[in-house]
């Protein structure tokens, strides 16, 4: 007992000057592992690099249509398009379209922007079929999602 | 024996905290990859009405038709090619040959051949005045369409890596006209009034026709 008594006689503070840092790495933690996306892909989505990407400006008109072979392999090997959570028919795009414009405001919903992230392995006929569901739709504006490719010099 | 030692103060070092919070925060800034909406974009054409099929007639030499096959080997203007990267200059040298330029106002910003060939910078002019301007090759800058026709068969890749291409020698158009680099051009905000002057200089005239073709269902 004589022990703790000794160390009494010190300050007994908690240092609180760190305390600030430490919530912001937290803050920055969470920030940073916050998954966005609320969708969770369904397909592999290995997607080819490209040069010349551009940025599309507002976030809140574009939507996502993941294309690529299922990762659940009891599905087959072949291409399935991915909107929202489920997996959907070509037929049915025009109508998932649709429900995607009735979300926007009315003056916005002509220039909704799909954009499309797709597996390189897809071949191109799935990609021809999409589109020309979208154009069935009125959502002219496309845009093949690509990372940028690392410049070889 | 140590416990004597700790008779000053017992507060924990508490300065180095600072530079591990920031050493975590400059670890994930850089491992994460936040979702970034990059890509190419596209405007596909209007919907097709079933009952006439628009066929307007294009005179051959202002269209310049890349085909892919189920091999994803290309055919360009008729001619086989390996080397995709040829495509950026070929393009280049297809949309700025002002073969038979006309006057005739088109488009939103209503200029002409014409114009836009006398909008151009001194290098350019010399350039197509040099080795470009040949009968064979587009009219001018407002009739050159590129035609990219894919079999279904053919990979999506390849058909990224063209279209890539293809925006890169429009790009380049684009940014030489204005005196950027492409690079340059691409970055252009067009939020900000100046550079949205300067983006819509270097278009004006110059529609970016890239036309995705119906591809045929058999073959390849």
């Amino acid at each position: 007992m004589s022990k703790f008594k000794k160390k009494s006689e010190s300050s007994q503070d908690i240092p609180t000057a760190a305390l600030p840092d430490i919530i912001f790495m937290l803050l920055f933690f969470f920030m940073v592992t916050t998954v966005l996306r609320e969708t969770e892909l369904k397909v592999k989505q290995v997607i080819p690099r490209a040069e010349q990407l551009v940025k599309l400006e507002k976030k809140k008109l574009v939507t996502y249509l993941y294309v690529g072979s299922p990762k659940d392999e009891s599905l087959g090997s072949e291409p399935l398009i991915q909107a929202n959570d489920a997996f959907i028919s070509t037929d049915n795009i025009v109508q998932w379209v649709n429900e995607e414009k009735s979300k926007l405001s009315e003056v916005e919903r002509d220039q909704i922007t799909v954009s499309l992230k797709v597996d390189e392995d897809t071949k191109m006929g799935i990609i021809v079929d999409i589109q020309t569901e979208l154009r069935e739709a009125n959502a002219r504006k496309i845009m093949y999602a690509a990372p940028t490719k690392a410049k070889d010099n | 024996m140590a416990r004597s030692k700790d008779k000053g103060s017992q507060e924990v070092n508490a300065g180095s905290m600072a530079d591990i919070a920031f050493l975590l925060l400059i670890f994930f800034l850089v491992t994460t990859q936040i979702a970034t909406n990059k890509g190419l974009t596209l405007l596909l054409p209007p919907k097709q009405e079933e009952d006439e099929p628009i066929e307007i007639k294009q005179q051959e030499r202002n269209l310049f038709k890349i085909q892919i096959n189920s091999e994803d080997q290309l055919l360009v203007e008729n001619e086989p090619l390996d080397d995709v990267t040829q495509i950026r200059t070929m393009v280049y040298d297809f949309v700025l040959n002002f073969g038979k330029p006309s006057d005739t106002k088109k488009g939103k910003a209503k200029v002409s051949d014409r114009e836009v060939y006398e909008s151009l910078p001194g290098a350019m002019k010399s350039y197509i005045a040099r080795s470009l301007g040949s009968d064979e090759s587009s009219d001018g800058p407002s009739s050159a369409i590129i035609s990219l026709k894919a079999d279904r068969g053919s990979s999506y890749a390849i058909f990224i890596s063209i279209l890539d291409e293809l925006n890169a020698a429009y790009n380049r158009i684009y940014g030489e006209r204005v005196g950027l680099t492409d690079e340059e051009f691409r970055k252009l905000n067009r939020n900000d009034p100046r550079q949205k002057e300067l983006y819509d200089r270097a278009r004006a005239g110059i529609p970016k026709a890239i036309s995705i073709a119906e591809p045929s269902s058999v073959g390849g």
